[in-house]
């Protein structure tokens, strides 16, 4: 994946461009918007990672100026400002997803991730097929082998989203953002007590686990074998 | 600036002013057009007398000739408080009447006019005035029939002296009623900055003075007052907010640093040096937790948020939360239930939700039954564990409420437990901020509400009470409350 990163503080950006090689990704620095805007729109950049305050141009408009010239590569916000509203003016800038400062990598390269497969991924698929787990998306139907398993709703589009990244690592904030629609931190560990109650019905009695826990990140759907 | 000069600039004495000149002009057309009007009709009378004099002495004279003329002349000359008579032959020379003397050439020209005049009984010299007809007779001989004018001129003096006299009360009232108001209204705004700038000065405690009138002045310092004391709540709390953040952010950073400097001088193994920097790592995050929570109650106290509002329904977040936490709860050994009635709401739906997350979270921590209270039978138990969700609508407000039976709050600390950072003696060994319940405040203060902490016997009732939309769909909304309302 190659990334852009536009980031005035040299050693934040610098901590990003080589975490994001470790992981075996290709990161170029931007250092102030008109430098980015140029960047971003000369090279063919799989996610953009954009911090808001910029010297020379403001994050918000460089993304404002790609969308009007009709460049559509995935943009994150990185931001000091975590409120609701800031988030909000985000998005409708044209950013796809909005991550406060400070954040974890983790966090950070999951949504990366989440957002490359978004933008260069196949079209929504209506069924979802993990090892022998199978999600039909229209007839609301989950079975792992013959077995036809009984999801309450929201433990529906809880696997429909892991599903949907499988492979990926999700966080907890993308969760509890992309399946309740919140957006705030919750002090205890709800979103784990979901997860491990969709386990319980998905992976309970089967030889191979799918739902696994990622230390420090989130959780990954994924046939373990593959 | 003197405080003669203050007097004369205040707005009430300038008003005095402008009303004490629209009074003059006025009590002035008022007399004006008094005395105008009385002399007209003095003159008239005077006319109409003298005409018809006139015509009777012209009558006599055509029929009785000179010899009457002189003794008609001759009789009303004397009786008392007489017309004016004069009568002169071709040559100028006079041959009857009781005029001794006139202006000069009166006589001469007929018709109307205004003369001094003397009589002949009058002793002084003064100034008499008088109003004379003047016609010419046959044979060159001339008649002249008059009146005094001095009740006329008299009548305009007492309308002048009462005209002088009605100004200089106006004027003197007037000055000095302004003065009065004047200096009672400076005295009061004197007072009133007197305190501001004390007030400016640092002592924020002081109030400025309200009357008991209920004037403009009192409502104006009322609402100022107001002002002062939301400003002094916010100074208190900011205050606050910077002690316990020295407090309570720097407990966990010097833990954090203690954790550092004691891995970098052990030379432990990779294992070791690991596990460090993930609980360095946990304690990070957990002061990026209490700060976001610090800067959303600054933020929703300051009211920043109003931006992000729209209109929802209460039950749809009473639902959502509950849905959310139910799995927890139950992992917890409670049971979270929801009743919910259709309650439409203005406001910042984030906001209330997390508010509403934080009271759940907060009941699921410590609203376990206190084990020194034994159940009487199983399904107290079970009631005893249960933690209940409510959105409805009580009057004009909306409630959404969370009730536990765990130990719940004594009275006499639910003031204080709103308070940030506060954590009861009872929940210190718990984890959290402390800061759940004050988030829940703010949230419900900046919607025009606020949070209620009751009794729910025994246990916690923790209530945001935010004012209902009064929309046509909110109308409806409450007709149907008394359908039975969803129990999940």
């Amino acid at each position: 994946m190659r990334l852009l990163i536009i980031e005035d503080d040299r050693e934040s950006a610098d901590y990003l461009v080589k975490a994001f090689r470790e992981v075996g990704h290709v990161a170029d620095l931007a250092s102030d918007g008109e430098e980015g805007l140029s960047m971003a729109d000369g090279g063919d950049y799989d996610v953009l990672v954009v911090d808001r305050m910029l010297p020379k141009r403001d994050g918000l408009s460089v993304i404002g100026t790609l969308r009007d010239k009709g460049n559509r590569t995935p943009v994150l916000i990185l931001s000091a400002l975590g409120q609701v509203d800031d988030r909000i003016k985000g998005l409708r800038a044209g950013g796809d997803d909005y991550l406060p400062k400070p954040y974890s990598f983790a966090e950070l390269l999951a949504r990366v991730e989440v957002l490359s497969r978004r933008h260069g991924g196949p079209a929504e698929e209506t069924t979802y097929k993990v090892g022998d787990l199978e999600l039909d998306r229209l007839s609301h139907r989950v079975a792992r082998g013959k077995d036809e398993l009984t999801l309450q709703p929201r433990e529906f589009r809880l696997l429909e989203y892991l599903m949907k990244h499988a492979g990926q690592v999700v966080t907890r904030t993308m969760l509890l953002e992309n399946v309740w629609d919140y957006h705030f931190d919750p002090q205890t560990n709800v979103i784990d007590v979901h997860i491990s109650r969709l386990r319980s019905k998905i992976d309970k009695g089967f030889e191979r686990p799918l739902l696994h826990t990622i230390r420090g990140a989130g959780y990954m759907i994924r046939d373990g074998i593959r | 600036m003197t405080a003669f000069g203050k007097l004369i600039r205040t707005t009430a004495f300038r008003l005095t002013l402008a009303y004490l000149f629209l009074f003059a002009l006025f009590a002035a057309s008022l007399l004006g057009y008094f005395a105008w009007n009385t002399r007209r009709l003095i003159t008239e009378q005077i006319t109409t007398t003298v005409n018809g004099e006139i015509a009777e002495i012209n009558n006599i004279y055509t029929r009785r000739g000179l010899r009457g003329l002189d003794s008609t002349i001759r009789n009303r000359s004397l009786r008392p408080g007489a017309n004016l008579y004069l009568v002169t032959a071709p040559n100028g020379t006079a041959l009857g009447g009781n005029v001794a003397s006139l202006s000069p050439g009166v006589m001469g020209s007929s018709g109307w006019s205004e003369t001094a005049y003397r009589r002949l009984e009058d002793q002084d010299t003064g100034d008499h005035r008088a109003l004379v007809y003047v016609t010419q007779l046959d044979n060159g001989f001339r008649l002249l029939v008059g009146r005094d004018l001095e009740e006329r001129r008299r009548l305009f003096g007492i309308v002048a002296h009462a005209a002088q006299w009605s100004l200089l009360v106006v004027i003197v009232l007037g000055i000095g009623g302004g003065i009065f108001v004047a200096r009672r209204v400076l005295r009061r705004i004197d007072a009133m900055t007197g305190t501001a700038q004390r007030i400016m000065a640092g002592d924020l405690s002081d109030r400025l003075p309200v009357g008991r009138s209920g004037d403009e002045l009192d409502r104006l310092a009322e609402n100022l007052n107001a002002m002062l004391e939301r400003i002094e709540a916010l100074m208190v709390g900011l205050k606050e907010v910077s002690d316990n953040i020295a407090h309570d952010l720097k407990t966990p950073l010097t833990r954090l640093r203690n954790r550092a400097e004691e891995a970098l001088a052990s030379s432990g193994s990779e294992a070791e040096y690991r596990t460090a920097l993930e609980r360095t790592i946990e304690e990070s995050d957990g002061l990026i937790r209490t700060f976001n929570a610090l800067l959303m109650i600054a933020r929703a106290e300051s009211g920043q948020a109003r931006g992000n509002m729209d209109d929802f329904d209460a039950a749809d977040v009473a639902n959502g939360i509950h849905e959310l936490y139910e799995p927890l709860a139950e992992d917890g050994g409670m049971t979270l239930r929801v009743k919910t009635a259709p309650v439409r709401l203005h406001g910042n739906r984030e906001l209330i939700s997390q508010a509403l997350a934080n009271l759940v979270e907060n009941a699921i921590k410590y609203g376990k039954p206190s084990p020194a209270v034994q159940p009487l039978d199983a399904a107290a138990a079970t009631r005893g564990r249960e933690i209940l969700i409510e959105a409805r609508r009580e009057g004009a407000s909306v409630l959404l409420s969370v009730s536990d039976h765990g130990p719940g709050i004594p009275e006499g600390d639910r003031k204080h437990a709103v308070e940030r950072f506060v954590r009861l003696e009872t929940s210190r060994t718990l984890p959290g901020s402390g800061l759940g319940l004050s988030l829940a405040s703010a949230v419900a203060t900046l919607h025009g509400g606020e949070l209620r902490l009751g009794d729910s016997h025994p246990g916690l009732t923790a209530t945001l009470a935010i004012p209902a939309l009064a929309t046509g769909a909110d109308r409806l909304a409450a007709q149907t409350q008394d359908v039975p309302q969803k129990v999940a």
